[in-house]
């Protein structure tokens, strides 16, 4: 199996004792199959046992191991040190506040993911006995993409809107919002409407489309973003011009 | 005893003005937004146009001899392309916007973009063969 | 929390931006043309202005200067909130200014138009 030597930069912070981060050189022997976070648990293992991050699954389904890699948000566990030449810049994720070296503060986007109620919100209420709440092929494909998210908030760290305004509900929350919207056993979206509908909910979106092109599930949280537009301004207008429709 | 924890979380600001020169697909974004600075502009000239010709012959002549002046040469090709980047970007966020559901399949994104650049080249070509530009 | 008014100006916004990606590139070919020299046949004096003498083209180009500028005009003041200046209701209410101002002024000139 071929070996090679890679050079990695990682930001550290140490909250104990650093007024503010900078970077390490650390010099891995890394497989050809390596990813980026098989060469941060090299580091922790052999080198550096205080270098602090996230994981867990290793393949790309828990969400946790998002880092800025060479300036731009990617799972560690899905990014192959093979695809990088020269030296590989390890950051933490972009527009988060850094607890200590790559992990971040994610108290934020836990709240926003809270106040879209991303959880079914039956149209009609029915006990168990009742049966399941069907549905059809159709109907389910007309959210299932957006049901993939795994909230590793790489588009919240792409999105330069969110980085400017921190107060924007942003991609995944909104996306997951509308995956909710979508499902035709859902009656919830009046509620949600208070939160995404708002002004600092899509209405802080200027459709940079970064979120979309940087998402390791393909969610295209962009697309449910300009959906939630539309209809919201459909909405607006409706309830403005046709008074009568409003109960 | 419970060991104390220190928590100072650094949080990296945001540069004010500069920050889309940190990634090429900022740059692009304010390329395609600095497209509106082109169509506005042009748009405000068009109102300037309709002003001379309603002041009669003479001043729309005047008008056309301005629209050879190098300036507006050159603006009008800085004009013409920031538009039709912003037509090319318009059209392929098309299908997310508004995506097209038959049945079980979504209508694929291309068929979607593919239809608005036809239909975009079919109405540029009929104003020009109704402006008697060929 | 609750829903916002932001429809009210987004709404033109979206009709602007795709009336303007089918139709702005060409007209400003038309007016290329002329300034290249070729002037297109409906630039000519007399031509244009029956044209535009019609109630139907004054609307439509009433229309057409609208959504243009109030397209522009939302873009830019997100632009310009994009770029560090951020006294947004400001910036707000000089650009749809200039659009509303822009489409009174053009919908004006069309009226002196008169069917000859
Ligand atoms: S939308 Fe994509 S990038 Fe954003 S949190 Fe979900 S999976 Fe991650
Ligand atoms: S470790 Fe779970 S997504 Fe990377």
């Amino acid at each position: 199996m071929s070996e090679r030597t890679v050079e990695l930069e990682v930001l550290r912070y140490n909250p104990e004792t650093d007024g503010e981060p900078h970077f390490q050189r650390y010099s891995v022997t890394c497989r050809e199959e390596w990813v980026v976070l098989d060469a941060l648990n090299h580091i922790k293992e052999t080198v550096d046992p205080t270098l602090s991050y996230r994981w867990s699954c290793h393949m790309a389904v828990c969400g946790s191991c998002g880092m800025m890699i060479d300036g731009e948000p990617k799972l560690a566990c899905k990014t192959f040190l093979r695809d990088y030449p020269g030296v590989i810049r390890v950051e933490p994720l972009a527009h988060f506040p850094v607890e200590r070296d790559l992990v971040t503060v994610i108290d934020d986007f836990i709240a926003k993911l809270t106040r879209v109620k991303p959880y079914l919100i039956p149209k009609e209420e029915k006990p168990v006995a009742a049966g399941e709440y069907r549905q059809t092929p159709a109907q389910l494909k007309r959210y299932k993409q957006f049901t993939l998210c795994i909230n590793c908030m790489l588009c919240y760290a792409a999105c330069p809107e969110y980085g400017i305004i921190p107060k924007f509900l942003g991609p995944a929350a909104i996306s997951l919002a509308h995956r909710w919207n979508q499902d035709s056993r859902d009656g919830g979206r009046a509620q949600r409407q208070e939160e995404i509908a708002a002004t600092e909910g899509v209405w802080e979106c200027s459709f940079t489309g970064a979120c979309s092109e940087v998402c390791p599930e393909h969610v295209d949280p962009a697309a449910a973003l300009q959906q939630v537009k539309i209809k919201s301004t459909v909405d607006w207008y409706l309830a403005h011009t046709m008074p009568w429709l409003n109960k | 005893m419970a060991e104390q924890v220190t928590r100072k979380p650094y949080v990296r600001e945001v540069p004010r003005m500069l920050w889309f020169l940190r990634h090429p697909r900022y740059m692009r974004y304010m390329a395609r937004e600095f497209s509106c600075l082109f169509i506005g502009a042009y748009t405000l000239m068009l109102v300037v146009g309709l002003k001379r010709l309603a002041e009669g012959p003479d001043a729309w002549a005047g008008f056309l001899a301005a629209l050879g002046s190098p300036g507006a040469i050159v603006f009008h090709l800085f004009a013409l392309a920031f538009s039709a980047y912003h037509s090319i970007t318009w059209f392929r966020l098309t299908p997310k916007a508004m995506p097209v559901q038959i049945g079980d399949t979504f209508v694929a994104d291309r068929v979607i973009s593919g239809a608005h650049y036809a239909g975009w080249a079919l109405v540029s070509l009929v104003v020009l063969w109704l402006a008697g530009a060929f | 929390m609750a829903t916002s008014n932001k429809p009210i100006v987004w709404g033109p916004f979206a009709a602007g931006g795709t009336l303007t990606a089918f139709l702005t590139p060409v007209l400003i070919l038309l007016t290329l043309l002329a300034g290249l020299g070729h002037a297109p046949d409906l630039l000519a004096y007399d031509a244009l202005r029956a044209f535009a003498a019609h109630g139907i083209v004054k609307l439509g180009l009433v229309v057409v200067i609208f959504l243009s500028l109030w397209s522009a005009a939302h873009r830019l003041r997100i632009t310009c909130y994009d770029l560090g200046l951020r006294a947004d209701t400001l910036v707000a209410t000089l650009v749809y200014a200039v659009a509303i101002a822009g489409t009174v002024a053009a919908a004006a000139y069309l009226l002196r138009l008169n069917p000859v």
